[in-house]
């Protein structure tokens, strides 16, 4: 083989970039998210409660969520009786939002570790942006 | 009569070959197999049986609007209702007619009743702009084209768009013969930067087909529509199901227009001369 040196340092220093992901996070343990809900309207509430119970909410929230849209769109009820029968306003931007009003910390830190992305902010405004414009 | 097994066999063959055939070409026949999309959505259970219902008597409530013209004739005013209406709908102003959206605007008589044009027509209304939006049609053509069901009818007769379906085709604007609907060429929020808007109301994206939607978010609240509010002496804004609401009462006594009534989309939105 000619030049045989050169090719081995090469693909050594090939084979260690590629391999890079794999073996820079050893023995690393990721920090699973932690969606915080230290926000004002939360701090005030006296008993700390979400539309529906806090497992529900972890797990279907996406559901809920994809029928308040069609419910509110398409039906034209904007009203959900959640559990508790306590009547709630089906609105992502209204109802979610005015509570869990700090997006960065709540939404995005369990979206990000999951690698999903939601298009909701294509169009509904975040908190931010209803407070300080478009 | 004798039968043998080979004839008996060849005559019930034929028989239930054309038995077959039969029910195929009634089938086929059947009203409404061959419609295109119908006006209105088919939901399941509870929402198809309603429907039945309300077709059997007629709808309780179906919105309306009348448009006194003669009223309008100031610009001003004009400008108040196109205001209060795009700023309450983030509607964006890219200020060129190519990426223009708008859901309710002014135009002259000419192109609004493109067919009723008539050379020795009345002066004074001639040249009054016609405060422009969507008609709401009883039977859409929007909606019979519509691919994915994105823009519908609701049962209050508001016709009405679900943004998160929309895939931009935009058939419903070739549909449109009103030329209500806007397409987001461009992301709007580009242009929405440091306007006034309302915070409470989404925006688009880019790729939708957007139009006025009667401010469905507003009544469902007991309001008026926004453009009504700006201007309540010029719009009214009613059931035109029940006999003695406002609209019903104004248009009892006052001569009205339709746009392009000859298509039979039946609009819900009423011109005063």
């Amino acid at each position: 083989m000619y030049d045989a040196n050169k090719i081995l340092i090469g693909l050594a220093i090939f084979l260690g970039l590629m391999t890079y992901p794999v073996w820079s996070g050893l023995g690393r343990a990721v920090q699973a998210p932690k969606p915080e809900i230290d926000t004002p309207i939360i701090q005030k509430m006296p008993e700390k409660k979400c539309v529906e119970n806090t497992h529900f909410m972890k797990t279907t929230h996406m559901q809920l969520i994809n029928e308040w849209r069609d419910d509110a769109l398409r039906k034209g009820e904007r009203e959900y009786t959640n559990a508790r029968g306590e009547k709630v306003l089906m609105s992502l931007q209204l109802t979610c939002m005015n509570c869990h009003s700090n997006k960065d910390k709540f939404c995005d830190s369990c979206h990000n570790y999951a690698g999903v992305n939601p298009y909701c902010w294509d169009c509904h405004l975040t908190p931010k942006q209803m407070k300080e414009g478009i | 009569m004798s039968m043998d097994r080979r004839e008996f066999i060849k005559i019930a063959g034929l028989t239930s070959l054309v038995g077959a055939g039969a029910s195929g070409a009634f089938q086929l026949l059947e009203p409404g197999v061959l419609d295109a999309a119908t006006h209105e959505e088919h939901g399941h259970g509870d929402a198809a049986h309603g429907q039945a219902e309300e077709q059997a008597s007629g709808p309780k409530v179906r919105w309306a609007m009348t448009v006194d013209v003669r009223k309008c004739e100031d610009p001003e005013v004009v400008k108040r209702i196109v205001t209060a209406c795009h700023t309450a709908h983030n509607v964006p102003d890219f200020g060129n007619p190519k990426d223009e959206v708008k859901w309710i605007w002014a135009d002259t008589y000419e192109h609004a009743f493109t067919d009723s044009a008539n050379e020795f027509m009345d002066k004074s209304i001639e040249h009054l702009p016609f405060l422009l939006l969507c008609n709401h049609c009883d039977d859409p053509p929007c909606v019979r084209v519509c691919p994915t069901k994105a823009t519908f009818k609701r049962p209050d007769g508001v016709v009405a768009m679900d943004y998160h379906r929309c895939i931009g085709c935009r058939f419903c604007m070739a549909g449109c013969p009103y030329g209500s609907r806007s397409f987001n060429w461009r992301d709007p929020r580009t242009v929405l930067e440091g306007k006034p808007y309302n915070p409470n109301f989404p925006t688009r994206m880019r790729g939708v087909v957007e139009k006025c939607n009667f401010c469905v978010e507003r009544i469902w609240k007991g309001l008026q529509p926004a453009c009504v509010e700006a201007a309540p002496d010029v719009l009214t804004f009613g059931n035109l199901a029940d006999p003695d609401s406002n609209v019903r009462q104004i248009l009892r006594v006052r001569v009205s227009m339709r746009r392009k009534p000859e298509l039979g989309t039946k609009p819900s939105v009423f011109y005063l001369v």
